[in-house]
């Protein structure tokens, strides 16, 4: 039950998109196409999962018997750009299909905010490693919601007749506030 | 060419001809999370041009001796290490903004704007410019900032610097504090923004259409002569 609490909040209550603003750049840069939003999600929500579970070893068997917690954002932040690399490769190596579909999107994940912002608030909340996995796999799904809706109004909005001065990035994030608006509704949920 | 490379050019760059916020769509994240209030936004904004200030400076001067293999990584580690640096100090000496800006201190390491002018200027020029473009790219982003920041304070919650400054009559509207209240406001200042730069560019070309007119004008009758004198 607990860990489930977990998930939806993530998910959906506090959405790391549009309540703690983190992996804002691709939620703009990537949500002109359902299916690359789709792709993009799925890749991050892979990442997610397992920053999750590397960072919750280093901190809790590595970083914090030690009395070296001054070091984690250092060691955080490496640990996600050589998981990234290793994905990609092994990937690569293993199928070919999902590297197309997937691989030009893996080397952005480093520097989305949403990967280090989920080992920091696992840090500073304690998690255990099974929260630690729920609540990564909640903010992966949370992220993919937000970048489909998105991608989906956006499509349509290619359609619609746009002042010219609000066309792509201001109309984007002005359909993000409503977007926000609507998840609001979310909040009394837990 | 001299005058695009002078240090104050390189400072004023970042101000508005390449803000990072409404000009390269740089660092929206910390943007729109902190912008609760004009003292976060302020504070936000100095704790990023420091950590751009130095990573600059250092990248600026070890960039010979980094492999351009693997110069991503160690500008994160160098960046990383000045970000641990800020946090250490603020939780030191200002408790109260270390505890509202949150997380969102160490996620600097992640700002797209000090990769990006790591990248695309230090490691490409000398110290002292690479330091001009760093001071210019971070007082653009501290500028965004406080225009943000204080828009949403006075609408959200009638206050500036926490200083009541509308009347009690006025009805403060919650929702410019909440995330939803982020996205509109810089969604519309973006709008405001892309709309000035139109009518200038406008401004512009039709300077560029009279000024060619008048050249005309001026030519015609010239031409008109030389004919008649020929014949």
């Amino acid at each position: 039950m607990e860990l489930l609490l977990i998930f939806l909040s993530a998910a959906i209550v506090n959405n790391f998109v549009l309540s703690y603003f983190l992996g804002i750049c691709p939620f703009i840069g990537v949500s002109n196409k359902l299916t690359s939003a789709f792709s993009m999600g799925v890749a991050t929500t892979f990442v997610l999962v397992l920053t999750a579970v590397v960072t919750w070893m280093i901190n809790n068997l590595i970083l914090l018997p030690a009395g070296l917690d001054y070091l984690q954002y250092v060691s955080f932040i490496l640990v996600i750009a050589s998981l990234v690399q290793f994905v990609e490769m092994f990937i690569k190596k293993t199928s070919q299909p999902l590297y197309r579909a997937l691989g030009i999107y893996l080397p952005l994940i480093t520097t989305n905010c949403a990967i280090l912002g989920l080992a920091l608030f696992m840090a500073l909340r304690d998690y255990s490693m099974m929260e630690s996995i729920f609540f990564g796999l909640g903010a992966g799904t949370g992220f993919t919601l937000a970048l489909v809706i998105m991608a989906g109004i956006r499509e349509e909005l290619e359609l619609a007749d746009i002042p010219k001065p609000f066309r792509g990035v201001p109309i984007t994030l002005i359909t993000a506030g409503l977007l926000a608006m609507a998840f609001m509704g979310f909040s009394g949920l837990i | 060419m001299s005058k695009s490379n002078s240090p104050l050019n390189d400072f004023m760059n970042g101000i508005w001809k390449q803000n990072p916020i409404f000009k390269q769509v740089l660092g929206t994240c910390p943007t729109l999370a902190v912008t609760v209030s004009i003292v976060n936004g302020v504070a936000m904004g100095l704790a990023t041009t420091f950590v751009l200030l130095f990573s600059s400076l250092i990248i600026s001067m070890i960039k010979k001796l980094i492999p351009n293999q693997v110069r991503i990584a160690a500008y994160i580690v160098v960046i990383a290490t000045f970000v641990t640096i800020v946090d250490i100090v603020m939780k030191a000496q200002f408790p109260d903004l270390s505890m509202a800006l949150g997380p969102f201190i160490p996620l600097i390491v992640v700002n797209c704007i000090i990769l990006g002018r790591a990248e695309a200027f230090a490691s490409k020029n000398t110290v002292v410019r690479s330091g001009f473009d760093a001071l210019g790219m971070g007082a653009g982003f501290t500028l965004a900032l406080i225009v943000i920041g204080s828009i949403r304070e006075i609408l959200g919650s009638n206050k500036l610097f926490g200083f009541v400054v509308l009347p009690d009559t006025v009805e403060p509207m919650l929702i410019f504090i909440l995330p939803a209240g982020a996205f509109l406001t810089l969604g519309i200042l973006f709008g405001i923004a892309n709309n000035y730069e139109q009518k200038k560019k406008d401004k512009e070309i039709q300077k560029a259409i009279t000024a060619e007119r008048s050249t005309k004008l001026v030519t015609a009758p010239a031409s008109v002569q030389t004919e008649t004198e020929e014949a």
